[in-house]
């Protein structure tokens, strides 16, 4: 018998090792650092960072497969890892001083993080649905340790738990659905699957179970409406810094996929995907928008204000075209900067005594006493809200272009009055910071700064900006990734 | 950099104050009175470097000058294109005319966040230019969008006891109408791909598809009611009165002066070119609604115990007269209803300013608190009188030009419109002259006004150069007419082109499908 040696390509996955890599070494370090040099960690991290993206840049335009085809790294790939590259790299800044401030730490944040971007790079890079599951799941492990470090505290391990029973719960969907798929179609890869439907269609019923219960367990993760329940009280629980990072990270990964699935065949354009995805989109940003107006903490208001941006770009899911696919990444990007930017600023203001300002109220008045964090906070309101000349602005601008150009009106115009909703929640955090007396007359009084936030809130607000007012070299960076998705 | 400035003027004075403004960002707040004469030094820096705009514009042509384009997002076929033609070269002028002595006039009037205050002011500079100048339409809607932000702000932060209210309604107001806008601005982009396979949102472009008059309806709605919001018509004028009277004096100028004619700008430039069939057919509707608007806004006016509140309804009232000379659609209407924009900014900006000015001395704005004030600040109440007369058209002064032009146009189109008009003319002198008298004359009975003090240099200063164009305009108002006709002739002239020609392709084409190939060339 011969032995089949298979084809083993590291280079493939080197990104994505050099960040596992990097998070061992972290680990390794924690453990015999003294308590007081633990920023070093953090700076071990943006190094490794630094070198992964690197990496990714080596990559553009190589189409690499490695492991018998079960991974690969088209340009989309490698955009989608830029961006959680860049989403980490924000949430280590971040977490620097909360770090050391609201926990016991050791080097283990720094290293689940890494570890769970990994799980999000390898995630995007799966050909083969195994590979998808596999990322899915260390990622998805990492978070919800990450959700629960705050061990002291009863939020944080009650949205651990949470996290984690619904987690499994969806992952249970998925496996199911997968496992469904592969009765169907005798295969695991994206392309095995994609040629049983252009030879099928949607005849199968276990097949179009299969899908079903696979879209659910990605709506999971992305938060779509109806199954959002678990992202105000996870968001709500977890370290700032940890919910900045998922609300980018998770959603993203699950769009990546989605968008291999379903966006890059024709023949998922039929009349019923399109009617099922269009009610899923038009139900998350409305919900998520009516439901944030009522919040008053404000970690709760971005929560149900992401699962509403998770809509919109359903909306440019929609429109499954290169445009649409591209805006899809612009808008990602420039979500990354501005709801990573608006967790830092809640994460910079932390914690008075023993109460996280996290009412709206609280943050009155702090526009004259914290200029450059409300500063930054107003850019990332606005920008959320989708006023220019900001990065939020021209990615709605961008995805509902794609989706009016594939006919989409009436989605659109209700995506567009979505966001005039949306604009009064955000604006109201905006009226706190520089229109309201503080009650009792006294601003919070902040505990310590970090170089750390206030260089992540500044990357985060300039990107914003730039993204806002010169977003054509980003947009021909996603447009020479849109038009072709080789690798299928 | 004088040869940039020469060749990029509408981007120097567009950019120019938000430039100085980041510059302010470095200077320390305790410097309130540097502050204020850099702010002042710039603005008037501005308004002398448009100066050359006006001087040097070309009457006899209707083309768009000093134009400047270059890419900005090339994959989109977004360009950044300024120009300006003799609609918006009054726009331009009145507004850097304007902004120096809104600066001037919050002079003591702010106290707080001075810093602050004129940071915001310069951004609304820059987003008011923007929106005047710019001749692609996405550029257009940046900045029609962004300049919600500084105003939002100026009314929140600096405004009267229910300010939040009344920010958060203006705000929201016109980016709802905005952004339905921006639905029919991307929907026309890709009409102008089906027929030309070119992308680009330039104006220019977009202007040269002809389109069906089907799609045509739909699309100046959409434009109609973001213009319509912001002008503001009768029944989307609530928002108004709530921003006007909370807004400080500063805010109230500019809101009046300068905001409101971006409705109907709007109008002018992008309903009436884009949509000429449509837009004819909404003549009799918008006619209604305007003059719905003039008699109402004069009626509410005349019951308002606030001096500011009345000033803000009078304008809905004079609005509605802008309204009815622009869709009078023929020369004397157009030219009416430019020129009474320009006169609506200053009449109304001035009395908003002499009304804070009396609100700074006695902190009221009850019009049953004065009484007799001529007596004792007889140059208070000269002043007053000129802008009161201006406003009410008094021959001589500018709004009777305008006024008279409007209901000419009027009554060449419809004569039951200009008779309706009319009478709201009288009603504006009624409720003008009545406030005069009630503030100005009478027994000067109130103890608070016997120790008032008349106005000092600094507010005599900020009110001459209004008046000396007040009288500029209605004693030569050719000056001002020559330059803005030959524009106004050609946007009749191209219209009534366009409208035969898609009329003549319609009658053509006995089906959908046919039509839909015989519009794409």
């Amino acid at each position: 018998m011969d032995l089949i040696i298979p084809q083993i390509n590291f280079a493939a996955i080197a990104p994505a090792l050099t960040v596992v890599i990097t998070a061992s070494v972290i680990l390794f370090l924690g453990l015999f650092l003294p308590k007081i040099q633990r920023e070093i960690l953090a700076i071990v991290g943006i190094v490794g960072l630094i070198v992964t993206l690197k990496e990714l840049g080596g990559m553009w335009g190589r189409h690499i497969t490695g492991f018998n085809g079960m991974v690969g790294n088209d340009n989309i790939t490698l955009a989608f890892q830029l961006i959680f590259i860049i989403a980490a790299f924000l949430a280590i800044l971040l977490a620097l001083n909360h770090v050391e401030d609201t926990y016991v730490s050791y080097g283990d944040f720094y290293a689940l993080l890494l570890f769970g971007l990994s799980g999000m790079m390898v995630m995007v890079q799966g050909l083969n649905l195994l590979v998808v599951f596999l990322g899915l799941e260390l990622f998805s492990i990492s978070l919800y340790i990450l959700t629960g470090f705050r061990k002291m505290r009863a939020d944080s391990i009650e949205a651990a738990l949470k996290y984690f029973l619904l987690g499994a719960f969806s992952t249970g969907f998925l496996l199911y659905g997968i496992a469904l798929i592969y009765g169907a179609t005798g295969s695991f890869t994206f392309e095995g699957i994609l040629n049983y439907v252009n030879s099928h269609g949607f005849t199968n019923v276990m097949f179009v179970a299969g899908i079903i219960l696979f879209m659910i367990g990605l709506s999971f993760k992305a938060a779509f409406v109806p199954f959002h329940q678990w992202t105000p009280d996870v968001y709500q629980g977890a370290p700032t810094p940890v919910t900045a990072f998922m609300s980018v990270g998770a959603k993203a990964a699950a769009f990546a996929v989605l968008i291999r699935l379903f966006v890059s065949v024709a023949a998922f354009s039929t009349q019923e995907w399109t009617t099922a995805i269009w009610v899923l989109a038009f139900l998350t940003m409305t919900v998520g928008n009516v439901v944030a107006l009522v919040q008053r903490n404000i970690k709760r208001m971005l929560a149900y204000s992401s699962i509403a941006h998770a809509g919109y770009i359903l909306v440019a899911v929609l429109a499954g075209n290169e445009m649409g696919r591209s805006a899809i990444l612009f808008y990602l990007l420039a979500y990354t900067f501005m709801n990573l930017g608006a967790f830092g600023v809640v994460s910079y203001l932390g914690i008075s005594g023993k109460v996280e300002n996290l009412k709206i109220e609280s943050y009155r008045g702090i526009g004259y006493k914290y200029p450059f964090a409300a500063l930054a906070m107003a850019v990332f309101m606005f920008s959320l809200a989708g006023v220019p000349p900001t990065a939020g602005f021209v990615g709605k601008f961008y995805m509902f272009s794609a989706a009016l150009k594939a006919g989409f009106v009436w989605l659109v115009i209700l995506s567009v009055l979505n966001s005039v909703m949306s604009a009064y929640y955000y604006l109201r955090v905006v009226v706190a910071m520089y229109m309201q007396e503080p009650e009792g007359g006294k601003v919070f009084e902040m505990p310590t700064t970090s170089w750390g936030v206030g260089l992540a809130l500044l990357i985060a607000m300039l990107g914003v900006l730039y993204m806002g007012i010169f977003p054509s070299s980003m947009m021909a960076l996603f447009q020479k990734t849109a038009v072709l998705i080789s690798l299928l | 950099m004088i040869e940039f400035i020469q060749n990029h003027i509408l981007t120097t004075i567009t950019f120019l104050p938000i430039f100085g403004a980041i510059i302010l960002l470095f200077v320390s707040r305790e410097k309130e009175e540097f502050i204020r004469y850099y702010t002042l030094v710039l603005t008037t820096l501005v308004f002398l470097v448009s100066l050359p705009i006006l001087l040097g514009f070309q009457s006899g042509t209707s083309a768009f000058q000093f134009q400047e384009k270059v890419n900005w997002i090339p994959s989109l076929g977004i360009h950044y294109h300024l120009g300006v033609d003799g609609i918006s070269l009054l726009m331009v002028m009145l507004t850097t005319f304007l902004m120096p002595i809104v600066i001037l006039s919050s002079w003591t009037y702010i106290q707080k966040r001075v810093k602050e205050y004129m940071i915001v002011f310069l951004m609304l500079e820059t987003g008011m230019l923007g929106v005047f100048l710019s001749l692609d339409l996405v550029l257009f809607y940046v900045f029609w969008e962004g300049m919600l932000i500084p105003m939002y702000f100026i009314i929140g932060v600096w405004g009267g006891p229910r300010r939040i209210y009344a920010a958060l309604k203006f705000f929201l107001y016109t980016m709802f109408g905005g952004v339905l806008m921006l639905v029919a601005i991307i929907t026309l982009y890709f009409i102008h791909y089906h027929a030309t396979g070119v992308y680009s949102f330039d104006l220019l472009d977009i202007q040269s598809v002809l389109l069906p008059v089907r799609s045509q309806f739909w699309l100046f709605l959409a434009f109609a009611l973001a213009f319509a919001i912001k002008v503001p018509m009768f029944p989307f004028h609530t928002w108004l009165p709530d921003a006007h009277v909370e807004a400080p004096t500063g805010g109230s100028v500019i809101l009046a002066g300068v905001l409101l004619k971006m409705g109907t700008y709007g109008f002018l430039r992008f309903c009436l070119t884009l949509f000429p069939n449509v837009s004819t057919e909404f003549v009799a509707f918008i006619s209604i609604l305007a003059i719905i608007g003039i008699i109402y806004g004069a009626l509410v006016s005349m019951v308002q115990p606030d001096l500011k509140k009345l000033v803000a309804y009078s304008s809905v009232s004079h609005l509605g007269y802008v309204m009815l000379g622009i869709f009078a659609l023929n020369i004397k209407g157009l030219q009416g209803g430019l020129i009474q924009m320009v006169n609506h900014g200053l009449s109304t900006g001035a009395l908003f300013l002499v009304v804070g000015m009396i609100y700074e001395r006695r902190h009221t704005r009850l019009i049953a608190d004065f009484g007799g004030l001529a007596k004792q600040i007889p140059i208070f109440a000269t002043f007053f009188m000129i802008v009161t007369l201006s406003s009410i058209g008094l021959p001589g002064l500018n709004g009777f030009v305008g006024e008279f032009l409007i209901l000419l146009g009027a009554f060449e189109a419809h004569k039951i419109f200009a008779i309706f008009a009319a009478t709201g003319i009288i009603l504006g002198a009624v409720y003008m002259l009545w406030t005069y008298h009630r503030v100005n004359f009478g027994p000067l009975n109130k103890d608070e006004n016997k120790n008032l003090k008349d106005l000092n240099l600094r507010e005599i200063v900020v009110l001459v150069p209004i008046v000396l164009v007040i009288f500029w305009i209605g004693l030569y108002p050719n000056y001002f007419l020559k330059k803005t006709e030959k524009s106004v002739v050609d946007l009749l002239k191209n219209r009534q082109a366009k409208q035969e020609q898609v009329l003549s392709l319609e009658k053509q084409a006995s089906s959908r499908f046919v039509l839909k190939n015989t519009f794409v060339k």
